[in-house]
């Protein structure tokens, strides 16, 4: 079996409002697979259904093979979850919690101590294993929190914004993480709606707009697809009109607070605009990143 | 089986958090019965003169037995109502478990164990401590301790549930207030109910306190027939178990969506 998960058409609406829209993804053993969209975008809702918590409105949805309606209990003792908001046992000891959701797999006593005492080492925690979860730094309980879920060994993590709310020193500390249970063959599906994390991660990713998948494939290949090489970003004094500067560019983006120029060569047409006698407040010049192709496929930013 | 198994290890968590935070709640539920005792009991009852309508015992020994059933049915509110809510919206332990191939109805059943398990516990402690203090007024009283953990639980039951549905506590302030209170007070555990009008009978019928103080106390003095024994028991078994029927439900929907 190639594909840890497979959805055809799938839907989930609550009430009338329809937040999964008919989706088809699949993502393959050993992959690290994205969502990629803003907040509303129908992520977690894909995600609880791939984890096997909340049920499809319609559709068709195989994880590890089977199928979550019937077998959940038997799908979820294989998967690991990390839930966007952490729900720890803050009055237990970080040592405490690794035990007790093995315990939940249906691990033995011994067993849960022993992979306890292993996945304190990988998250770093070992110094705290005997203190309440209260106290510790965000970046510390995420990290508990991506330990705990693989207390069982998953063949498949899902991790739902597994490092919003967390200072960039935290989060490059998950993602180094991550890179390892990647190598190590752990199969991995993430969402975010930050595009740094999502190219770091992905192999690839689907991009979700309003319930729907907007394009897929991997970082590289959506921006070569959807922008071009640079991109030059001119800022104007706020209030003052922005110059019409189409035929500078392949693809002009006006922003609130600035205009950006989709182009292959960012430097030679900062020049040609200058020459033209355009004086912008501040110019930029950078490589197109998701965010671009974000931006081009829906036409808004994906951080507001 | 299975559903069993996994409605341990929600018991587990429980006792897992109890053995490092026992003290903490030494106070609440062992201080008070000792001092409702010794204030109502030994204090107050010194002044009480037995009359036919109590049975002729002496008041300390009267309250006693009821006294265990009005205990735990207080444990059983806290228990039933912040806990809860805590698990499913500050905490989101429950949200947690679910993530597992625990299912929504197997972490209410471990919950309730786990209420079940500590109102017998404190049950127990207050009957030895009545014993201690001469209130017992025979070995009847040992079967307070079941019958007021059954009786904790016919009111945690659906106290569960209800808490399963809420998104913000203010509700349990009411239920402290208007139901928990005149429930403690006005159940026959202070006084025989026959001194209440009798229009408020039926809505004490309808409590579990009083079938549990009827129990526990006619166990204890031996005045209950075995008819009307099974009938409080009925009723508090099917109280318990409509309870958990509707929180089988309002679990699912809250933690399956």
């Amino acid at each position: 079996m190639d594909n840890l998960v497979e959805a055809k058409a799938l839907t989930k609406h609550f009430g009338s409002f329809e937040a999964v829209r008919g989706i088809d993804v699949e993502v393959r053993r050993g992959e690290a697979f994205g969502f990629l969209g803003p907040n509303g975008a129908g992520k977690s809702s894909t995600m609880r259904m791939i984890s096997c918590v909340s049920g499809r409105s319609g559709g068709e949805l195989k994880v590890l093979g089977m199928d979550p309606a019937t077998q959940g209990p038997l799908i979820r003792a294989r998967l690991g979850v990390v839930p966007q908001l952490d729900n720890l046992d803050t009055e237990l000891t970080v040592r405490q919690n690794l035990q007790i959701y093995g315990r939940y797999f249906g691990m033995s006593r011994q067993k849960c101590r022993e992979k306890a005492a292993e996945l304190l080492e990988f998250a770093q925690l070992a110094d705290r294993a005997d203190h309440e979860v209260e106290p510790l730094s965000g970046g510390m309980k995420r990290r508990l929190t991506i330990a705990r879920s693989l207390v069982n060994d998953p063949e498949l993590l899902l991790l739902d914004e597994p490092t919003t709310g967390l200072d960039p020193q935290a989060r490059h500390l998950l993602w180094d993480r991550l890179f390892r249970l990647k190598q190590d063959g752990v199969t991995l599906i993430i969402t975010t709606h930050y595009m740094d994390e999502a190219e770091q991660l992905c192999d690839r990713l689907v991009v979700m707009d309003g319930g729907r998948i907007a394009a897929e494939g991997s970082p590289s290949e959506l921006i070569n697809r959807y922008s071009t090489r640079e991109v030059l970003e001119l800022r104007f004094q706020p209030g003052a009109e922005k110059p019409d500067l189409e035929r500078f560019a392949e693809r002009v983006e006006v922003l609130p607070d600035r205009l950006l120029l989709y182009t292959q060569d960012g430097e030679a047409t900062l020049q040609r605009v200058h020459e033209h006698g355009v004086a912008p407040v501040q110019s930029l010049v950078r490589r197109s990143s998701l965010e671009d192709v974000f931006l081009r496929l829906t036409g808004r930013t994906l951080v507001d | 089986m299975q559903t069993l198994r996994a409605s341990w290890f929600g018991f587990e968590k429980h006792w897992t958090w109890y053995r490092r935070n026992w003290r903490a709640t030494v106070v609440s539920s062992f201080l008070t019965p000792v001092l409702f005792l010794l204030a109502l009991g030994l204090g107050f009852g010194s002044q009480v003169q037995s009359t036919a309508l109590i049975g002729g015992v002496p008041y300390l020994e009267y309250l006693a037995p009821a006294l265990v059933v009005v205990t735990a049915l207080q444990g059983a509110t806290f228990e039933s109502t912040y806990a809860i809510m805590s698990a499913f919206l500050w905490q989101k332990s429950y949200v947690g478990m679910v993530a597992t191939p625990i299912t929504p109805a197997q972490v209410l059943y471990g919950q309730m164990l786990w209420i079940g398990s500590q109102m017998f516990v404190r049950s127990a402690v207050f009957v030895g401590i009545a014993v201690v203090l001469g209130a017992a007024a025979g070995p009847g009283i040992l079967v307070s301790i079941p019958v007021a953990t059954v009786a904790a639980l016919a009111f945690s039951a659906p106290l569960v549930a209800y808490s399963a549905t809420l998104d913000k506590p203010d509700g349990f302030t009411t239920i402290f207030r208007f139901v928990m209170m005149p429930m403690t007070l006005f159940t026959g555990a202070f006084f025989p109910v026959s001194q209440l009008p009798d229009w408020l009978l039926p809505v004490v019928w309808l409590t579990p306190a009083w079938h549990g103080i009827e129990l526990a106390r006619g166990t204890t003095f031996g005045t209950l027939d075995l008819l009307p024994a099974l009938g409080h028991l009925a009723y508090l078994t099917a109280l318990t178990a409509a309870g958990i029927a509707l929180g089988v439900k309002f679990f699912h929907r809250r933690l399956a969506v």
